[in-house]
Parts: C-alpha cells; sequence; structure tokens
C-alpha cells in the first residue's frame, strides 16, 4: 500500500494494515521465552523478567517450562560440550515460529572458558542464532535491546516469497541434527549448514 | 419466523459458537496457507528436560485410588452436617436428632463395610 496514502487516511481516523503486519505485529509482542538458563547470563535474564527491567514491556514475560510452549529460545550462559547435545534438543522440540538469541559472550563464542577442552565454542555452531549479545554478562538492558532487534526482524518478515522465514519455507529444516559424544570432541564438531564462519585471508 | 422470546437466545447461541469456532478456523486456515507443518522425530519424542528417556514413557497409575476418594467423602460430608448439628443440638427436636443418628449409622456402615472387605490396605 502506498505509503502516502496510508498518512492520509491515518490523519482521516483510518487505520489500514496488511495481513503480514497484523501477524508480524501480533508475533513480535508475544514471544514466549523458553525457561531455561544456563550459568551466570542466567541471572540477568532473570532480572530481566523482574520488575525493575520488567521484560514484560515487550510481551516477553512468559517464561514457558516446557518446548512445546515457547517460541524464543535463550540461550544464557556457557554451553558445554556435555549440554550441547540438550541445548539443541530442546531447540528442536519447540514448535515453529522458534528464534534464539545467544546471550552473553560464552552462548556466542565461548567467551572466557573458549580454551577450555570442555566448552563449545559458540551455540551457533548448531542452531541458528537470531541476535547475538557481546558482554560477561550482559545487563538486563542488553537483553532487552536484543528483544528488541529481534522483534525488528520479526517486524521485517514477509509471508511469501524467498525471503520468508524458516518457519514458512516448506523445504526448510525445523530440526537440527544433535551432536553426540566422539572421543575428543562432539560428532560433528560443527553443522555445516548452520555455521559459516568468514574465511580470513591472513595472506602467508 | 415468528418473532418470539426465544429467538434472541437462538440467535446469541449462534453468535457465541461462531465466536469461539472463528478464531480456531482462522488458526486453522493459516496454517493451512501460510505454516507448513514440520513434523520430526525428535520434535515429536517426548520432553524430558531435553534428555533423552530412558525408560518407558507410558506407566500407569493405579487406579485404586478412586476407593479412598469416595471413604474420604463420608467423612467430609459428616463434618459438613455435623458441626451445624453439634451447634443447635441443644434446641433440636428428637426427631432430629435420631434423623442425625440414622444418617451417621448410614455412613459408618459405609466405612465397615468397606474396610471388613478389607479396602483399606493398600495393595
Amino acid at each position: 500500500m502506498d505509503e502516502g496514502l496510508r498518512n492520509e487516511l491515518s490523519k482521516a481516523g483510518v487505520f489500514t494494515t496488511s495481513l503480514s503486519e497484523l501477524y508480524n505485529w501480533g508475533q513480535k509482542n508475544s514471544l514466549w521465552p523458553l525457561q531455561f538458563g544456563l550459568a551466570c547470563c542466567a541471572i540477568e535474564m532473570i532480572a530481566a523478567s523482574m520488575a525493575r527491567f520488567d521484560i514484560a514491556r515487550f510481551g516477553a514475560e512468559v517464561f514457558r517450562p516446557s518446548p512445546r510452549q515457547a517460541d524464543l529460545m535463550i540461550v544464557a550462559g556457557t554451553v558445554t560440550k556435555k549440554m550441547a547435545p540438550q541445548v539443541v534438543r530442546l531447540y528442536n522440540q519447540m514448535p515453529e515460529p522458534k528464534f534464539v538469541i545467544a546471550m552473553g559472550a560464552c552462548a556466542i563464542s565461548g567467551g572466557p572458558f573458549k580454551q577450555g577442552y570442555n566448552v563449545l565454542k559458540g551455540i551457533d555452531r548448531y542452531i541458528p542464532v537470531d541476535v547475538h549479545i557481546p558482554g560477561c554478562p550482559p545487563r538486563p538492558e542488553a537483553l532487552l535491546h536484543a528483544l528488541m532487534t529481534l522483534q525488528k526482524k520479526i517486524e521485517e518478515q514477509s509471508l511469501t516469497g524467498i525471503n520468508r522465514p524458516r518457519q514458512m519455507d516448506p523445504n526448510q529444516t525445523g530440526e537440527f541434527p544433535i551432536p553426540t559424544f566422539g572421543a575428543h570432541d562432539l560428532e560433528p564438531p560443527s553443522n555445516p549448514e548452520v555455521w559459516r564462519p568468514i574465511k580470513i585471508d591472513r595472506g602467508s | 419466523m415468528t418473532d418470539s422470546a426465544y429467538t434472541l437466545l437462538v440467535v446469541f447461541l449462534g453468535m457465541a459458537v461462531a465466536f469461539a469456532a472463528a478464531p480456531l478456523a482462522i488458526a486453522w486456515l493459516w496454517s493451512k496457507r501460510f505454516a507448513p507443518r514440520k513434523p520430526g522425530t525428535v520434535k515429536k519424542d517426548v520432553y524430558e528436560c531435553g534428555l533423552e528417556s530412558s525408560t518407558k514413557n507410558w506407566v500407569q497409575f493405579k487406579s485404586d485410588y478412586y476407593l479412598y476418594g469416595i471413604l474420604f467423602l463420608v467423612f467430609d460430608i459428616e463434618t459438613v452436617f455435623l458441626l451445624p448439628f453439634a451447634v443447635s443440638f441443644k434446641s433440636l427436636p428428637i426427631g432430629a436428632v435420631v434423623a442425625m443418628l440414622v444418617f451417621l449409622l448410614l455412613l459408618v456402615e459405609g466405612l465397615v463395610w468397606a474396610w471388613r472387605k478389607g479396602v483399606l490396605n493398600w495393595k
């Protein structure tokens, strides 16, 4: 719809919208996170849900104890290699649409424990992450900012066409392979369909 | 159509059913058009905090408990009637006291029957 015409109509008191806008508006304002904390970042996530920071302002206060009812996974904390299969499994068990916020240095890259033999160097090796938050731990404001970023992303999604989101594309899978415990590392160490790091050319 | 008082009720009934059915219908149509189903083995699996379940998930609960529920009702009803009975005991005529005692006897009889039948022994 023409933006100018829409402005004119809204001045006359006529509200116009499209199906996708209505859908995205509903979805972005009712993100139900999975109640799921892994480490100290979870404390900040809890603080964000309490009165002082009040994540309810964004419609995301309904932390669900079951993945069946959740559509946002906040990976809050260090993902150890022991825990990674469970995280992927929980993500797989969430119904579409589902989004992931990787919260904190550990969840996005392994953080201060990156050199540890038992720490996964970022959950984005196995599941598609929508928003990364750096910080150790990120303050609740940072989580709220991530939520707003995700809301902006949802706002821009279209219902049809090539740019439609993953959950609306029948060819895109809703499940990702769960890594298993290998002799020295998780098998496979990363999912190449999800994790495509940028090759840095350091010359020779 | 005759304009009777029930016409309005029928209209209301239709509206109530439509009000409940419309969101479900819209959601169903929406999922047909825009949200493809994506079932999977892991997704349809039992949720146990992210872990694979190690035992069988379908367990049977003992249905014997219903007997305890019924016997509890005996005491429950007894309490409900005994309290007002005790409060107005002095002002009651003899007929009412006899009626109450018969009522109590009926309840106690049920309990004794269950007891003698061995229902109270948890197996």
